[in-house]
């Protein structure tokens, strides 16, 4: 039964900021994450700069030291990695890099592939084809072995390991968006668009976007761990970033021969990058419910769950 | 304690919902004997489906409770039952069909499979439940078949497909057979032979049949009693015929005044001058189907044309193939003496303003994430030429009124109307490109009946005020009765007659405008057994 939701969502006289934190105040989750996030991106800005040399001073004293030993300073409370390094500030200041990487890669792979599965989903024929075929190119060629070659020919700068990342994960977004147009194109909603003589750009972006927009941002945010896992491969394989540069990933793969008498070492960044994902995924979870008017009631009722 | 098969006592259901705690049904009583026909009658939301998903053990628990109530079967009382038992009941002795048997059917499997599946998961032996499921699809008349017991559900029509479901129902001889609007999706001469099915084979068997449904014609055909529910309540209950000839409540008397087809035919107008659009031979043909054969018609200024026919006539790719929605394979449409089928895209656009098209299912045709303002004001957005950005808010509030709507709900989204709202919502979209000619594809086919008729009320208004035409499709012929001038009747994708509203319904030509109108259910028990038996003795339906 399609029953008429209550009936809420009076024009409330709210600027559009708080609107949106009185919607993320309701799902106290999300408003976790993304208070979560926002620590992130503020380490990411300013981290670097302020502890790039702490970061990368040596104390051989302090190998593998363990964490929460309270005789030392606040910057060993998580440990110290096989150099001596404090692992708090290598993690602060290694957000930095992984979330640009991240956030790049996920980006333009988003971009690019909604756009191209937009238009094969719209435009029947050839064009889609080609589209298609092309998608499937990618999909078919190993994207570590498409890693190695571009980074082989081209310096492993993070400009260059975005591009690599983003076009490997082109055709998730691409076949996801084409699927979701192919059956929203032919919704009734679509085909009254045309009696009123609407374009097909007004169609794509207004009518059907919308609605294939909280699938390809969930996917988005699934993607962002899937990269910064990518990346460290890349790392590992000794062409992504390389040391005294750091990331997350990085991290990760550096502490792996320490495992049975360090687990710290890997443990803290892996740390980072699962709540890094669930706080996104969080997060996306409550804007696929804030983006829709016929679900948004259940944010404006306040907590209670209903489903 | 009682005597009947089925009663149920003060029944009351509650949905926790986070809006809210919804009361369903409140002290619903009514009872059911056997080899009796009980009709629950109600539009949607009344509360009709939820006593049957009651005795069913349907109703999800949470969010739904039952806060009170007894359903006795042969006076046991079901809600105090197992699970183990209650399942013993459902599909043995109590029975369901549903109003859309595709969805019910799983298209994977033959039907003789599943027909055969559901007795041999009952214990049946696999040879005797095959012997069984052939015995029982003759028997609802389906044609040879040993052939279909070995077709998949997709091969089947729709009024085959509900005669499967019913084949199923009826696999354990059930003393109860719970109809939850079995014939809505077909087509009226479909819907006869269904009903008149069910009619057989409770004589047959002598079950108890439960019809829940929202069309009085439904009733008066089949049902013996009647219980008329309106916001989760019993307003009134009675004998089929006494009910309809002396409503008591002050609803069931809205109800039944909203019938459509008894209000006057119009007069003739005489309409001199220029057609607005003439259609001559259209065709257009999907592969080596022919949809539409070679069509012509004409439309005059003011004036509603309709176009009946059953599903599959080709009366809604004629509203598609004039609105360019799909290329006419052939033929012509002079819209003021210009051809819509040639005419290049650019041209087009410019048409779009004057010729609007209203579809059957509003909730499908709004885009759910625009607001009422959104959706009204796209249609400027696309033409500027038609209003000033300044004006549009002004404009918007206008329309609604217009259509009966207030301005303050601009804001809103589609999900927070209900249906019939939801479809003024969609005309006044079609009224913001100030149209001459809107094609109405089942405008009102998805409403209930009291809406329906303000609806039409609406559109009449409307075209009294504005001079529009009308080409309206439908199936149903009382509703184009009221509101036509002229009809269309389509068959097979060819027009096989045509005449003002008077000449269709008081003397029509054709065997197959004959059969349509005596298929059609009148909301008057006395007028409905008349035709019945007129029907009989014309052997039109024995199909």
């Amino acid at each position: 039964m399609t029953q008429t939701a209550p009936l809420i969502g009076q024009p409330r006289r709210k600027s559009g900021l708080a609107t949106v934190i009185g919607l993320l105040w309701r799902d106290k989750f999300a408003f976790c994450a993304a208070l979560f996030l926002l620590v992130v991106i503020v380490c990411a800005l300013i981290g670097p700069a302020l502890l790039e040399d702490a970061a990368t001073k040596q104390n051989l004293r302090g190998r593998n030291a363990p964490p929460f030993d309270m005789a030392r300073d606040w910057e060993f409370f998580f440990g110290a990695d096989a150099l001596g390094r404090p692992l708090l500030v290598r993690i602060i200041v290694a957000a930095q890099n992984t979330m640009m990487i991240a956030a790049g890669a996920v980006f333009f792979s988003a971009l690019i592939g909604s756009t191209l599965g937009l238009a094969a989903g719209w435009l029947k024929g050839r064009a889609s084809q080609v589209i298609l075929r092309l998608g499937d190119v990618i999909m078919s060629f190993p994207s570590l072995l498409l890693a190695v070659i571009v980074l082989y020919m081209l310096d492993p700068s993070v400009f260059n390991i975005i591009i690599v990342l983003a076009i490997t994960r082109i055709p998730v977004y691409l076949r996801t968006a084409r699927a979701e147009v192919l059956e929203v194109r032919e919704r009734m909603f679509v085909q009254a668009a045309k009696v009123m003589g609407a374009s097909d750009l007004r169609i794509v972006f207004r009518h059907i976007l919308p609605v294939v927009l909280p699938t390809l941002l969930t996917i988005a945010t699934l993607d962002f761990a899937f990269v910064m896992l990518a990346e460290s491969s890349l790392s590992f394989l000794g062409i992504g970033i390389q040391p005294p540069e750091i990331t997350w990933g990085l991290m990760v793969s550096q502490g792996r021969p320490y495992l049975t008498n360090a687990w710290w070492l890997s443990f803290w960044p892996g740390l980072a990058i699962i709540l890094t994902t669930l706080s996104l995924n969080l997060l996306s979870n409550w804007m696929r419910i804030a983006l829709d008017p016929v679900q948004r009631w259940r944010l404006e009722m306040g907590g209670r769950k209903n489903d | 304690m009682t005597d009947h098969l089925l009663e149920v006592c003060d029944l009351s259901v509650e949905f926790h919902t986070a809006g809210g705690t919804v009361k369903a049904v409140q002290d619903v009583s009514w009872h059911l004997d056997r080899g009796e026909t009980l009709a629950i009658l109600g539009e949607s939301g009344s509360g009709k489906s939820v006593s049957a998903s009651a005795i069913m053990n349907l109703i999800d628990m949470p969010p739904g409770k039952i806060t009170s109530g007894r359903i006795l079967l042969n006076g046991a009382d079901m809600l105090k039952m197992s699970a183990e038992e209650r399942r013993r009941i459902n599909g043995a002795r109590i029975a369901m069909i549903f109003q859309d048997p595709l969805a019910h059917l799983n298209p994977v499997y033959t039907v003789g499979w599943q027909i055969a599946e559901m007795m041999t998961t009952h214990g049946t032996p696999a040879a005797e439940a095959r012997n069984r499921a052939l015995a029982l699809l003759e028997r609802v008349g389906i044609p040879q078949p040993a052939e279909a017991m070995v077709k998949y559900p997709h091969q089947f029509s729709g009024g085959q497909r509900q005669r499967l479901m019913i084949a199923m129902a009826l696999a354990f001889k059930p003393d109860i057979l719970i109809a939850d609007e079995p014939t809505t999706a077909l087509d009226v001469t479909v819907q006869a032979q269904v009903l008149a099915l069910l009619e057989e084979l409770q004589a047959e068997t002598g079950m108890g049949l439960l019809l829940i449904t929202h069309d009085l014609g439904v009733v008066a055909e089949i049902a013996d009693r009647v219980v008329v529910m309106n916001s989760g309540r019993i307003v009134e209950t009675g004998n089929a015929a006494e009910v309809y000839s002396n409503p008591q409540h002050p609803y069931t008397k809205k109800l039944i005044g909203a019938a459509p087809g008894k209000g006057a035919m119009p007069e003739e107008r005489d309409r001199g001058g220029e057609p607005l659009l003439r259609v001559q031979n259209l065709s257009k043909h999907y592969g080596a189907f022919h949809a539409l054969k070679g069509v012509s018609f004409t439309i005059m200024p003011g004036e509603t044309v309709a176009v009946v026919g059953e599903s599959g006539s080709g009366k809604s790719t004629l509203a598609r193939a004039l609105l360019r929605l799909e290329e006419p394979s052939g033929g012509q449409a002079f819209y003021k003496g210009r051809d819509l089928v040639t005419m290049a895209p650019r041209d087009l656009f410019g048409l779009r303003r004057e010729i609007q098209m209203v579809f059957q299912d509003p909730t499908q045709s709004l885009n759910p994430r625009m607001s009422v303002y959104q959706l009204i004001s796209e249609a400027w957005a696309i033409h500027p030429e038609i209003l000033p950005r300044g004006q549009w808010r002004a404009r918007v509030a206008e329309l609604l009124t217009k259509v009966g709507l207030s301005p303050d709900m601009a804001q809103r989204y589609p999900h927070q109307f209900s249906g019939g709202q939801r479809q003024r919502i969609a005309i006044a979209r079609a009224l913001a490109l100030e149209p001459r000619l809107i094609v109405c594809d089942e405008a009102v086919s998805a409403l209930d009946v009291s809406i329906q008729a303000q609806v039409i009320e609406l559109l009449e208004g409307l075209r009294r005020e504005f001079g529009l035409s009308y080409l309206f499709i439908a199936h149903d012929l009382p509703v184009v009765r009221d509101f036509a001038d002229r009809v269309i009747v389509m068959k097979e994708g060819e027009i096989v007659e045509e005449g003002t509203v008077r000449q269709i319904f008081d003397a029509p030509r054709e065997p197959y405008t004959r059969a349509l109108l005596a298929a059609s259910l009148d909301p008057d028990p006395e007028v409905q057994a008349r035709r019945r038996e007129a029907r009989l003795a014309e052997g039109l339906l024995t199909a």
